[in-house]
């Protein structure tokens, strides 16, 4: 019996091929794009995990100077002579291969932590070899095929673009000799050592990275990734339950003949569950498809965006994890459950002598159209709860999620009082029965058209917010880059013979400074400036006191970022906690894109507190049209690598380039959200189109050709995406505010000014209307070519 | 004795108040036998019918088949009755659209797990429907979708087939032609037949005549 009324239900579909169709295109999109923005996520975290278990950072305490400094290697004999189970390391950055370089004694490395000597891998005698070895990740040795570097080996226990090496070789490429950045402690230290900060005051013990900070400082950006997968999820659960809802409606009748054949309801229930659970294996395993190429296409992008914000070094290739895919599967099922549940709740509760009301069920009553309104106008109250008292990531998208899902319930409501209205109005018979059968169809469409809402809100909101972020940034970039060559040395005996020769040559030189450590409790960097009208007439403060520059001078206050004063609320004439000492806040100044805490000092009272940090980069001013020349003749004649010396403009090209990948990711999200919603809406209409016919065959009937009938579906179509857009204009204005002023702030420790953009907004409008025109076109295409004899078939009662 | 209605009441709730649609029926079918029940809209005809299918149950009384009480039966029992021993035939035909007429007609027989092809050819024929068994339910004229209506109820071979008005959309002609056909098919199946009328003139051609007036039942 169950293969009977199993056949017996699926045949629906072979007679509806278009409605599986949809069903299967919803769900297997909202499949993909959930599972796209998952598999980054997941890829990127595994990035973010293999660096956080690198060398043991997640299980042993490490050795910092305190100053943020370099540890020299006397120290290290020391301590290692006073029986301290340390193992030195040093870090840097090589410019010419963007390698992070790490380099490691792997004879007194605590035992398991350096990737040698394994019997996997090569062994110590390899990697102290005169020639030296470089582990890099698999992916990284393809990058360097043609780097000017020692033998390189694969293992896949490194995260990409890091290489681990002998330490007296990463000293030697990293022209760091005798550096050490930090010092590995053994948990085995034996008992009755003289305390640490007895032998090495300068030195300050550091707990393991618990999970890395990396994962915290991407949160963020992974969370506005998963929002967008949220939404379109959630658009594309539309799609299916628009389809669905029709499809059992229609069935209905089929379920009676079923159940007065003797199939009991039971059974029946049950079939259905089977028959979606085939479906959305189908869609799942569809949606994993193309979630996979979506994760594909994005993940370089991501990619990018996270070396450029965070310094967070991620695969730029995809690894198909199982977990992945069976969790993508299951999100299917789940959401097939989802959008089919109040039709199986109906189907189970049905008694057998229920007949069919398709057009019943297309047509929600204005009292459950009042009641969702209701429940909308509660949803935006809490949103407005949530702008009001607030504070935090979480209520930063509870109140995104309150708004969309507010007016995503109060938009039927409103639209079908706009149409109210006009059929109130309109004068003409045709033009009333053109908005009263427009209000008619309200509810209907009602999914569709909340599907569209989003998705175009959405499009206003983050275009706004991205575009107030380009006009901001850019103007930002102009104030802080106002340099015209950046230098970067190798060494302070380079960094001295550069500037004897450059000095004359240029109308200043800036010194830019900086050490390591907390600010007020939180990681950041400390900066050393210049006296110099640069930073007078340039530097973007948000607020000071009146002579700042002049105390900042005098060594009397200090400047710290948005980031460091709101996330700690510091306000001008605060006290900040400082390395080397506490100094009063004189200004705050805005530092777009950067995770961490930021605080700048005077040059001369920076190199009273840190002698010996190390004097390695500096600003160059100069007029714009020598800059060029300058830094060929500088590079050429002090044989200075490539990226020692930046012109201002490639590194505002490199920040708008970081910038533009970063919102690329958010775009194609974007275009992808409005696809599906597009698919909704067609999906809607199509399964409509054919209940349309007993409401449109009288007015043939009455004299209307099937085109002009046709003509005024689409006309129809057209002006429900206007209204929607209108109402989406406000709400995408909404949107944008909660992101600027909520969540930029509780994410990234910033805020932007926002900018309206009504050529966006009309750009969006000869998209998304054109647009919703053609979802219409096929089903009043098909209605224009009916033949009269369907029509007539209305009036001959042969339709249930 | 194949049905066996006795004291049967049912009442439907309305917005003037419980409304009374039978009042103590008392029925009995022999197998092999055919009963036509008669009377004006309203009076309770199809309820009766759907009782004795078990798709509704009644508010006080008994309906045995072949014994077996029907109101103790479980929701899954009354399937299994009406899959194994009941044959339905509706006004509205009640086809499954998504199958084409073939399937419609072995579709009851099939469910009972005993479809039997030549008996289901058989019945296509002399139903005139050999040349239309590829066609959907919607490329039918109303005559043509009863008669596999009627073919899919007597497929399983049931002890009792149960019509509601089953010519009640055919024009006289075409009616009378299909009654005969059902009756005679009815009897080579070894059935008994309890049918809905309004035409007196079909029920003169059953075996027996029951009125039902204001869901009572009067000889």
């Amino acid at each position: 019996m169950n293969r009977v009324v199993l056949a017996t239900l699926l045949s629906h579909w072979r007679k509806r091929p278009l409605q599986l169709v949809l069903l299967l295109v919803g769900l297997s999109l909202a499949t993909a794009l959930w599972s796209g923005v998952q598999a980054i996520n997941a890829e990127a975290r595994s990035s973010y995990a293999d660096a956080a278990s690198l060398l043991g950072r997640d299980q042993f305490d490490r050795l910092v100077s305190r100053d943020g400094a370099p540890i020299n290697e006397a120290r290290f004999a020391e301590l290692r002579r006073a029986g301290w189970p340390v193992s030195p390391v040093v870090e840097g950055w090589q410019p010419e291969t963007g390698l992070t370089l790490i380099g490691i004694d792997p004879l007194t490395m605590p035992a398991g932590v350096a990737p040698v000597a394994d019997g996997k891998g090569p062994q110590i005698g390899d990697f102290l070899a005169a020639a030296g070895l470089l582990l890099v990740n698999p992916d990284t040795t393809e990058r360097l095929e043609d780097a000017d570097l020692p033998p390189l080996f694969a293992t896949q226990d490194l995260p990409p673009m890091t290489a681990i090496g002998d330490i007296a070789l990463v000293q030697k490429l990293l022209g760091k000799p005798g550096v050490i950045s930090h010092l590995v402690i053994d948990s085995a230290a034996p008992p009755g050592l003289v305390p640490l900060d007895q032998i090495a005051p300068d030195l300050v013990r550091v707990a393991p990275e618990n999970g890395g900070d990396l994962a915290r400082l991407t949160d963020s950006f992974h969370l506005n990734l998963t929002a967008f997968g949220a939404l379109a999820f959630v658009v594309g659960l539309f799609i299916a339950h628009a389809v669905i809802g029709l499809v059992f409606e229609q069935r209905r009748a089929t379920m009676r003949t079923l159940r007065a054949l003797g199939v009991p309801l039971r059974r029946i229930v049950v079939m259905l569950v089977l028959e979606l659970g085939l479906l959305a294996l189908v869609a799942g395993a569809a949606g994993v498809a193309l979630g996979y190429l979506v994760a594909a296409a994005l993940l370089p992008d991501v990619a990018g965006s996270l070396r450029g914000l965070y310094g967070a070094d991620v695969s730029g290739t995809l690894t198909l994890r199982p977990g992945w895919v069976l969790a993508a599967l299951a999100l299917t099922m789940g959401g097939m459950l989802t959008a089919a549940g109040a039709a199986l709740w109906q189907t189970a509760r049905m008694p057998v002598l229920a007949p069919a009301m398709p057009r019943a069920w297309a047509r929600a009553s204005a009292r459950q159209l009042a009641r969702q309104g209701i429940a909308g106008g509660g949803f935006l109250a809490l949103a407005a709860i949530l702008a009001v008292v607030g504070s935090g990531l979480p209520a930063a998208f509870g109140l995104l999620a309150a708004l969309l899902v507010g007016a995503a319930l109060i938009l039927p409501w409103v639209v079908a009082g706009v149409v109210g209205r006009f059929a109130g109005r309109a004068g003409g018979p045709v033009r009333q029965w053109f908005w009263a059968d427009t209000a008619q169809q309200v509810p209907g469409l009602s999914l569709a058209l909340m599907a569209l809402l989003l998705a175009l809100a959405s499009n206003v909101g983050v275009g706004t917010m991205v575009a107030s972020f380009r006009t901001t940034f850019t103007g930002w970039l102009d104030q802080r880059l106002a340099s015209e060559l950046y230098l970067n040395v190798r060494s302070p005996e380079e960094g001295a013979a550069v500037l004897d020769w450059v000095t004359p040559r240029v109308d200043a030189v800036l010194p830019i400074w900086s050490v390591s450590g907390d600010l007020n409790g939180l990681p950041g960097d400390l900066f050393g400036v210049a006296d110099h009208a640069t930073y007078r007439d340039n530097w973007p403060l948000l607020s000071a006191m009146p002579d700042v520059w002049d105390q900042l001078a005098r060594g009397k206050v200090a400047l710290v970022n948005e980031q460091l004063a709101r996330r700690t609320g510091l306000a001008v004439g605060d006290v900040v906690v400082l390395p080397g000492g506490d100094l009063p806040v004189g200004g705050i100044y805005s530092d777009y894109g950067n995770p961490l805490a930021q605080a700048l000092i005077t040059l001369a009272l920076f190199d009273a507190r840190f002698p010996e940090a190390p004097h390695l980069r500096y600003g160059l001013r100069l007029p714009p049209t020598k800059a060029d020349a300058l830094a060929q003749e500088m590079t050429a004649r002090f044989q200075l690598p490539q990226g020692a010396v930046v012109p201002q403009a490639e590194i505002k090209a490199y920040s708008l380039g970081v910038f533009e990948r970063t919102f690329a990711v958010t775009d194609a999200l974007n275009v992808l959200t409005l696809g599906v919603a597009t698919v909704a809406l067609f999906a809607s209409l199509l399964t409509l189109a054919e209940m349309r016919l007993p409401q449109l065959a009288p007015l043939w009937a009455l004299g209307l050709t099937r085109r002009r009938l046709a003509a005024i579906e689409v006309l129809r179509i057209v002006a429900l995406a206007a209204l929607t857009l209108v109402v989406a204009i406000p709400l995408g204005l909404a949107l944008a505010w909660a992101l600027v002023a909520r969540v930029n702030v509780a994410a990234f420790g910033w805020q932007l000014p926002m900018s309206l953009f009504p050529r966006d907004w009309f750009a969006l409008a000869l998209t998304a209307i054109p647009v919703a025109g053609i979802a219409a076109l096929w089903p009043a295409l098909r209605l224009m070519r009916l033949p009269p004899t369907a029509l007539l078939r209305i009036f001959a009662n042969e339709r249930g | 004795m194949l049905l066996t209605i006795r004291g049967l009441t049912k009442t439907y709730p309305t917005r003037e108040g419980p409304l009374a649609v039978l009042r103590g029926v008392d029925l009995d079918l022999e197998r092999g036998e055919s009963l036509a029940l008669v009377g004006e809209s309203g009076s309770g005809k199809s309820t009766l019918l759907h009782l004795s299918a078990g798709l509704d149950v009644a508010d006080q009384g008994t309906i045995r088949l072949d014994g077996a009480a029907v109101a103790e039966m479980t929701d899954s029992q009354r399937a299994a009755l009406r899959r194994d021993r009941i044959g339905l035939v509706f006004q509205q035909f009640n086809l499954i659209p998504s199958l084409n007429a073939g399937a419609n007609i072995s579709m009851q027989a099939r469910l009972a797990g005993r479809n039997a092809p030549d008996w289901n050819a058989h019945l296509a024929k002399a139903l005139g429907l050999g040349d239309l068994l590829q066609r959907y339910p919607e490329e039918l004229s109303g005559g043509q979708q009863q008669r596999v209506a009627i073919a899919r109820a007597l497929a399983a071979r049931p002890a009792l087939v149960l019509a509601d008005e089953p010519t009640g959309n055919l024009d006289e002609a075409n009616a009378d032609a299909v009654l005969a056909l059902m009756l005679g098919l009815v009897a080579e199946a070894g059935a008994g037949l309890l049918l809905v009328t309004h035409s007196p003139r079909q029920a003169a051609r059953l075996g027996r005549q029951m009125r039902l007036v204001m869901g009572q039942s009067q000889a």
